[in-house]
């Protein structure tokens, strides 16, 4: 059994991880600070990258999950694939929300408000809390399998529906007062450029937690298999001195 | 399929008939959860009656997860769910059945509370076509996922609190459209809410979630 999750290939890309990070934080620091949000501004070089990593984790999951479930792709690299993957994206939501949470404070004046994205990314959280619980349930591990492909199959039927929802709630009610606050709208080169870097960023931090996190996810498999043979080896043993 | 769901449908509401879990034990709990609402938020100044469509959906949902548990609970018992898979019925029929079931039962439930909301918040009611159109809808959607995040949950352990941390955020967009559409048939909308784009939503939650449940019911049969 391996006794280590790294490899030459996390090892490269857990350095170009963290070039990438180094490049995204000294582009942000050196972005100017903006007339209305102040040094706040700067949390574009982040937030973004975050909030799209945090879907791209959850089409990993949904892709995993559907391959787990066709008869001819089923394998529990793809379930493991898939929890991997949710718990990273969990983390980067929560991170995007927290992120969005300290840009909004002296931007809004208000930790939180009933924004439309805001709300749709608890939403998503809560969601996928749910799919993680799911998958701490001890049963056996197809069984288990079944149900989580099901369940983050359906996440990704909801999460639309719920965009929807929060879309229209928002919009009917109070235009878009909001999307006139977004930074989106004074962006310059600059801003752009860090923002890019920091998408660049959290993908490859992304893909170097999914490599680590998936290999622990394979290891502690091989860890209960292992112990069941050897206790399975031991009734035997005792047979034989009786 | 529909002779599979209409056995099943038949069954549950029988069995329902019979216990009276949800009409003792569910009903009860959605009109205290009426009153409650009135004793968090002052019965004077008029809070409740501008926010009677809201409170009245959360009740139905607070509800829908006690009556998708108890639907579940039928089956856990006495070896109900291998009996129910060694029938031979088709498990999209079952998901339908029970899903109709729950509808039904949800569907009573929903004018119980609409009497509690009249008389305990003085909500005046009107727009009964859009209404009854709105709670029939709902009700489709709430019930399919319910069922569905209902069989998802029920065959694990901790499915008590598993359920509701599922059920919940799926079905948020139910409250939403649901809640905004009441307020237009009420007349109590805030905004110029359409009611034919909430209702559309509603209509299309109620048909994915059908849809899912019919192709999902089986794998997630097979499991237990």
């Amino acid at each position: 059994m391996r006794a280590s999750t790294s490899s030459p290939l996390t090892l490269s890309l857990g350095l170009a991880a963290g070039l990438a990070l180094a490049a995204t934080v000294m582009l942000g620091v050196s972005l100017p600070a903006s007339v209305e949000q102040g040094e706040y501004s700067r949390l574009i070089a982040i937030h973004p990258g975050l909030a799209w990593a945090s879907y791209l984790c959850f089409g990993v999951t949904a892709l995993a999950s559907a391959a787990w479930l066709w008869p001819r792709t089923r394998s529990s690299r793809w379930d493991l694939l898939a929890g991997a993957s949710a718990e990273i994206g969990v983390v980067f939501t929560a991170l995007t929300l927290a992120t969005g949470s300290i840009w909004g404070r002296p931007t809004w004046g208000v930790w939180w408000v009933w924004d439309a994205r805001l709300t749709l990314s608890a939403l998503m959280l809560a969601l996928y809390l749910g799919y993680l619980a799911l998958r701490r349930v001890p049963d056996p591990p197809e069984i288990r399998a079944r149900r989580c492909a099901v369940a983050a199959l359906l996440s990704v039927v909801v999460v639309p529906l719920n965009h929807f929802a929060v879309d229209w709630w928002r919009t009917l009610h109070q235009g878009r007062s909001f999307a006139q606050l977004d930074p989106g709208n004074a962006l310059d080169g600059e801003f752009i450029g860090a923002m890019l870097v920091g998408l660049l960023a959290m993908t490859l931090l992304y893909s170097w937690l999914l490599v680590h996190r998936y290999r622990v996810a394979r290891l502690e498999d091989e860890r209960d298999e292992r112990s069941l043979e050897e206790a399975l080896e031991e009734r035997r043993r005792e047979a034989v001195v009786v | 399929m529909w002779r599979d769901a209409l056995l099943v449908a038949a069954k549950d509401l029988r069995i329902e008939a019979r216990s009276r879990v949800a009409a003792n034990q569910v009903a009860p709990f959605a009109v205290l959860v009426l009153v409650l609402f009135a004793f968090a938020l002052d019965p004077d100044r008029g809070v409740l009656e501008r926010a009677a469509a809201g409170l009245f959906w959360v009740a139905v949902l607070f509800s829908a997860v006690l009556a998708v548990q108890r639907s579940q609970a039928v089956e856990g018992a006495d070896g109900t769910a291998d009996a129910l898979r060694l029938s031979g019925l088709d498990p999209a029929g079952i998901f339908l059945g029970k899903a109709a079931a729950l509808a039904v039962e949800l569907f009573a439930l929903e004018v119980v509370l609409g009497a509690g909301v009249v008389v305990l918040y003085g909500v005046e009611p009107g727009g009964y076509l859009l209404l009854f159109a709105v709670a029939a809808a709902a009700t489709l959607g709430l019930a399919a996922a319910g069922t569905i995040y209902g069989a998802l949950a029920g065959g694990a352990r901790m499915r008590e609190t598993l359920l509701p941390l599922l059920l919940l955020p799926a079905v948020a967009p139910v409250l939403v459209a649901a809640t905004r559409a009441s307020e237009a048939a009420l007349g109590t909308a805030v905004a110029a809410t359409t009611a034919a784009d909430w209702m559309s939503l509603l209509g299309v939650l109620a048909v994915v979630y059908l849809a899912f449940g019919v192709v999902a019911f089986g794998p997630l049969m097979e499991e237990r």
